[in-house]
């Protein structure tokens, strides 16, 4: 008894399918919405050989989020959460401007500093919730406060610009006409991919975050599993930060990824992957980003400032934990079948 | 003589001892600060921190997390400074409206927690990110609140002996201070928020009005976001819808270095006091230093938060052993959905 | 003293699910002043009784008096109102607040709302003087032992005036002191009048302090019985549902004989852990299988979690072909070649979230480490044997194991154990909730792998089973071990009596000739 094709984590993880659905229609609707609405969302030309146009800024802008959400989705399915992302990613920037403006090192070296001090906060995070057993809310509390801190510590307070050309490139180049951040996220998505699914990592993260007791008993090194998805995290954080401090060409350690860890959170949870763990789902994440990114453009264009884009996206997360949520989904199954007229509150004595 | 110190209170110890610590320090560094106006300056500085901290004192000591408060207090300065302005309300009225509208969110942010289970941290993010937007759909820019009656109250204060007077916004943080106390110890709300916080299914179990007292916790959190906006207003005379990013990352500081348990459960509002006065204390020293850099403050508390946490561990690891149970001593993540009290009983 | 009023009475309570019936016209009568125990194996029903009564679920038929009025609790709330509490075997209590504030949480005393600290204390210390405890009300409750912090959800439960207290496995963390400390308090309660109804698997302490029992079994009363009238062989024998008989020397079973490897493949001497099990000695041979019996709530899960390395022995050693090892985690087990078949599948054992094929492959990725990762042919090709060997029913090995009946569920987890050709593998409860036919094949595939030289502990609550597939036995009662069987002497009978034999007793007190 064969089965007639390839195993389904193919190339797509196991159900992801049905999972994408909800987020992709999302998407969809948004893009639809934009279509009909709004002049010049779809238009694309060419300059210099470079694709341009405001599908090509969403994928743009949208890369640093798609990054931390790789990391992220890995966490969070493993029933853990980073908060410290967003001030990892000062922090890589800070290291990798003072190294190229302040030394003569090669270009190498500098971008393995930042990435390997990102590496190494991602560790910490991972010593704390697997070492020391402390919530994973709690423990990455502390780099979400610090971090910033030491971020500024290194670039000594200053906002410190460069204009070292292959620094630049990581942000504001092309490659096969489209930004090389669309490369950089390719790139890492297949990394990740290849990490999660072609070893047993992956297999490792879902059980543990399915049920960790009994990963406990199967053998499975939970602890380990756990330390090195806060490291990869922290990787994540490194990249997306040396993209985000290419983009604007100086390292701004106030503002560089304020919050931009709940935008990843968010990204993950639309994308499908449950709060508490288990089944990750990193396509998922991918479109959760673009969705965020899409709408925050949508709404840019729509002359709307994107300081009021937080408000659709509270809206967002409130309907996708409903949808998620074994009680308003029996409601709205008990709703139906008794008609709206009968509503009661659930909830309330011990049941 | 011996003083013995029961376990449960060593991280409120540690907080008071780090407190005289620093400020010895500080102290000892720059004469200036023992004076009696400096301890007012505090007191003024740090008002509005400490409301919101006394609010997520009773949040944290649910069990719970709430990350729209600094976004509440943008909105609630942009608010009343639009209202006075825009729409000639008077500021107390302004102060009224903004007050409720804090308490309604974190109402409306309760019954989605305690209802529809869903986490506290998700729910609250989004508090966070619509109060963050609709202040900003409220007004793009700063505005100055320029009413006599609001200046007028910045002028009243307590006279003190010396030349200092404690302002109003310091008297406010005092007075939430004081009924903060009352609350958790002399009234069954707080004695249930301990309780939820300690052993929800339990609580349960024994009875206690689980569901009302949550949605009262994020009501009354809601209301202090807002009082802390109002105080910040005041200070500032002015509404911002910027204002407040980072405060609940200080309030969730203040309140763990205060020596309350991030899990929930065990912790003083005194102790979240004396965590405000701590950040306050670090901040001015390295104000008064000049050249060391703001954000040696960030590292600061970062590193007193890694310190207390993992005193809180330890004293909770301690106790269990002690205890002998192999049941969760009070740990549950601020992600998760509470737990029902049949859950992980073997049937037979 | 009160034993003509009646009391609490349960009359015809029938309490059904999907698929199961767990209560048919059960009967349950409560004096005021008895120390009534309520008894019984897997599946009885009592916790869906007790449930019942405290108002957890509401009942399908049949009535309850009390005091001969008709009560409907519809919550733990209404039946506390109505004067049953329960204390539970975890305490249910709040660990990081004072004692006297567990007692009195939720009805403090208070003059214009304001809590009088005082007035609690006080309450805190009367209820606890009708319990004979005097302890400091103000210390932080988790200060103090299980013990005493079960007298404190005692304390509690009277303060809100309970007249029917539910003890629910209330010994099982105490040791013999504490325990006799509970029965003295629970001696004064029923002096005093109250009704205490007593759940424990622990047949010594049943006969130590209660006045009736009631046996119930696979949800129906099977009788109901003062304590002095019923020996204890009956007792077993009513749970169990076999009749005693005086034990012949039985043919049949046993007649397989030892196995030819004499060699000991793991031998624990001494092993005891507190709250587990009293130190023992145990031994498996290479294909042997050796079969561990007793009630429930005797010990032998925790025995297999101590073989495991799940639970960390406080006595004794292991030793693995004669070398000394310590089992420090389930994953120096598996080194060492053991594999554990839990019993409590739901939350030790299967991942619900995956697939057949994971769950199944799962130990044996895990002991390869997480970069050399088994061939996907290799993983579909170990699914689909186990699924055949196993006759797991699902429509492909991709299906969510979650989704599986709970008799399937329990053959992909043998078969991720079957998958790692362990050197000894302990079965607890292997044919739990699956069906006759498939239970034929998986005590077939036992002896097969025994002659094929796994050493095999099997654990079960049914004694024939364990007759059937044992070349030893070990039986246990009450936490500890009180015999070892071989051979020819492996019978039912053996076992219930030796189950049954008390201590003071020189012959078995079967009650009969």
């Amino acid at each position: 008894m064969r089965p007639k094709k390839l195993h389904p984590t193919g190339w797509l993880e196991h159900g992801a399918a049905a999972r994408l659905v909800w987020p992709l229609a999302a998407l969809a609707l948004l893009l639809a919405f934009n279509f009909l609405f709004t002049e010049g969302f779809f238009r694309l030309e060419v300059l210099d050989g470079h694709l341009y146009g405001v599908l090509i800024d969403i994928l743009n802008h949208g890369s640093r989020v798609m990054l931390l959400a790789l990391g992220m989705t890995l966490v969070i399915a493993t029933g853990g959460v980073d908060l410290s992302v967003g001030a990892v990613m000062a922090v890589a920037g800070a290291v990798a401007a003072v190294l190229v403006t302040k030394t003569n090192l090669p270009f190498g070296a500098v971008l393995a500093a930042a990435l390997g001090v990102s590496v190494a906060a991602g560790m910490w995070n991972g010593l704390l919730v697997a070492g020391f057993r402390i919530q994973p809310i709690i423990a990455t509390l502390i780099l979400m406060v610090a971090g910033r801190g030491i971020a500024q510590l290194i670039a000594d307070g200053q906002i410190i610009t460069f204009s070292d050309p292959r620094m630049v490139f990581l942000g504001n180049g092309h490659l096969f006409g489209l930004p090389f951040t669309v490369t950089i996220v390719a790139a890492s998505l297949a990394v990740t991919w290849a990490l999660a699914r072609r070893t047993a990592v992956g297999l490792f993260i879902e059980c543990i975050g399915s049920n960790e007791t009994a990963s406990r008993y199967s053998g499975v090194n939970a602890r380990l599993v756990k330390f090195l998805v806060y490291a990869f995290a922290g990787f994540c954080a490194g990249v997306a930060g040396l993209m985000a401090a290419s983009n604007i060409k100086c390292a701004d350690s106030n503002h560089v990824g304020l919050y931009l860890e709940l935008d990843a959170i968010l990204a993950v949870v639309v994308g499908g992957t449950a709060l508490t763990g288990g089944r990750f789902y990193l396509a998922g994440s991918i479109v959760g980003a673009l969705l965020i990114q899409t709408l925050t453009t949508t709404m840019y264009m729509r002359d709307v400032s994107s300081d009021v884009a937080p408000v659709p996206k509270a809206l967002v997360i409130i309907a996708v934990c409903l949808l998620q949520s074994p009680v308003f989904r029996s409601q709205i199954v008990g709703l139906v079948r008794r008609g709206v007229w009968t509503l009661r509150p659930a909830g309330g004595k011990a049941s | 003589m011996r003083i013995a110190i029961k376990r449960r209170h060593i991280p409120l110890a540690a907080t008071a001892l780090v407190l005289a610590l620093v400020y010895a320090a500080a102290a000892m560094k720059f004469p200036g600060f023992f004076s009696l106006r400096v301890l007012v300056d505090f007191f003024k500085d740090n008002a509005f921190v400490g409301v919101a901290a006394i609010g997520m004192t009773f949040v944290i000591l649910s069990g719970g997390i709430d990350l729209s408060v600094g976004a509440v207090v943008g909105f609630t300065s942009i608010l009343i400074a639009t209202l006075v302005r825009d729409h000639s309300v008077h500021p107390l009225g302004a102060v009224a409206l903004a007050l409720l509208f804090g308490s309604a969110l974190g109402a409306l942010m309760g019954c989605l927690i305690h209802f529809q289970k869903l986490p506290p941290f998700l729910v609250t993010l989004a508090g966070m990110f619509f109060a963050r937007g609709l202040g900003f759909l409220v007004s793009g820019e700063s505005i100055g609140i320029k009413h006599p009656f609001y200046s007028r109250l910045m002028d009243v204060g307590l006279p003190l002996p010396g030349s200092a007077t404690v302002p109003l916004t310091a008297l406010v943080f005092l007075a939430v201070f004081a009924a903060g106390v009352y609350l958790a110890h002399f009234t069954k709300f707080g004695r249930t928020v301990y309780a939820i916080g300690g052993n929800e299914p339990s609580a349960l179990l024994m009875g206690l009005a689980v569901g009302r007292t949550k949605i009262l916790i994020y009501t009354l959190n809601g209301f202090c976001a807002s009082l802390a906006g109002v105080v910040f207003s005041l200070y500032a005379q002015a509404g911002n819808p910027t204002w407040g990013i980072g405060t609940e990352l200080d309030a969730i500081a203040a309140v763990v270095i205060g020596g309350t348990l991030l899990s929930g459960g065990v912790g003083y509002v005194a102790g979240t006091l004396m965590g405000v006065l701590i950040l306050g204390v670090i901040q001015t020293a390295i104000a008064f230093q000049g050249n060391l850099n703001t954000w040696w403050t960030k590292i600061a508390v970062g590193v007193l938060l890694l310190v207390f946490i993992l005193l809180q561990n330890l004293v909770s690891r301690v106790s269990a052993r002690r205890a002998g149970t192999i049941a969760d001593c009070g740990l549950r993540i601020a992600l998760r959905e509470p737990q029902g009290p049949e859950h992980g009983r073997r049937a037979d | 003293m009160h034993a003509s009023e009646p009391f609490l009475q349960m009359r015809g309570i029938t309490k059904t699910f999907p698929g199961v019936r767990a209560l048919s016209n059960v009967d349950f009568f409560v004096r005021r002043g008895e120390i009534h125990a309520l008894m019984g194996e897997n599946g009885a029903g009592k916790s869906t009784l007790i449930k019942v009564l405290t108002g957890v679920y509401p009942r399908d038929a049949g009535e309850i008096l009390l005091d001969g009025i008709g009560i409907h609790p519809r919550s733990v709330a209404g039946a506390e109102a109505l004067g049953i509490s329960t204390v539970y075997q975890e305490v249910n209590l709040i660990p990081h607040l004072s004692v006297a504030e567990n007692i009195c949480l939720g009805r403090q005393p208070t003059r214009f709302g304001k809590i009088r600290w005082k007035a609690v204390s006080a309450r805190a210390r009367q209820a606890l003087e009708r319990l004979e405890v005097k302890i400091d009300v103000s210390q932080e409750l988790s200060s103090y032992s299980i013990a005493v912090q079960q007298m404190v959800a005692i304390a509690r439960a009277l303060d809100v005036s309970a007249s029917l207290l539910i003890l629910d496995e209330p010994t099982s963390s105490l040791d013999e002191t504490e325990a006799a400390e509970l029965f003295a308090v629970m001696r004064r309660l029923r002096d005093q009048g109250l009704g205490i109804i007593f759940i424990t698997h622990f047949l010594d302490q049943v006969y130590e302090v209660a006045d009736r029992i009631t046996v119930l079994r696979n949800g129906e009363r099977v009788g109901q019985f003062e304590t002095a009238r019923l020996p204890r062989i009956q007792l077993i024998a009513k749970m169990i549902g076999r009749e005693p008989e005086a034990p012949a020397a039985p043919a049949g079973a046993a007649a397989k004989g030892a196995p030819a490897d004499k060699a000991a493949f793991l031998e624990a001497r001494g092993l005891g852990r507190k709250g587990g099990v009293e130190p023992m000695d145990l031994a498996v041979g290479r294909g042997e299988v050796v079969g561990l019996a007793g009630l429930l709530g005797s010990g032998r899960t925790e025995v297999a979690r101590l073989l495991f390395g799940i639970d960390k022995a406080d006595s004794g050693e292991i030793r693995i072909e004669g070398k000394k090892t310590v089992l420090a985690s389930p994953r120096r087990a598996i080194e060492k070649g053991l594999a554990f078949c839990s019993e409590d599948r739901k939350t030790e054992g299967l991942i619900p979230d995956l697939s057949v094929r994971e769950n199944i492959i799962l130990a044996m990725q895990a002991s390869r480490g997480p970069l050399r990762r088994l061939p996907m042919g290799r993983q579909v090709q170990m699914a689909e044997h186990y699924i055949r060997a196993l006759d797991i029913k699902t429509p492909s090995p991709e299906q969510t194991a979650g989704n599986l009946s709970g008799g399937n569920q329990q053959k992909v987890l043998l078969a991720r154990w079957l998958a790692m050709q362990p050197r000894l593998i302990i079965l607890d409860e292997p044919t739990r909730g699956i069906d006759v036919g498939a239970k034929a094949e998986i005590e077939k595939l036992v002896a097969r792998l025994a002659a094929e030289g796994m050493a095999i502990l099997f654990i079960s609550a049914e004694l024939e089973e364990v007759v059937r597939n044992s070349h030893r036995v070990i039986v246990l009662r009450d936490r500890a071990k009180v015999a070892e069987l071989a051979g020819t002497e492996i019978d039912e009978q053996v076992i219930m009596h030796a189950i049954a034999r008390h201590e003071t007793e020189e012959t078995p007190s079967d009650g009969m000739a």
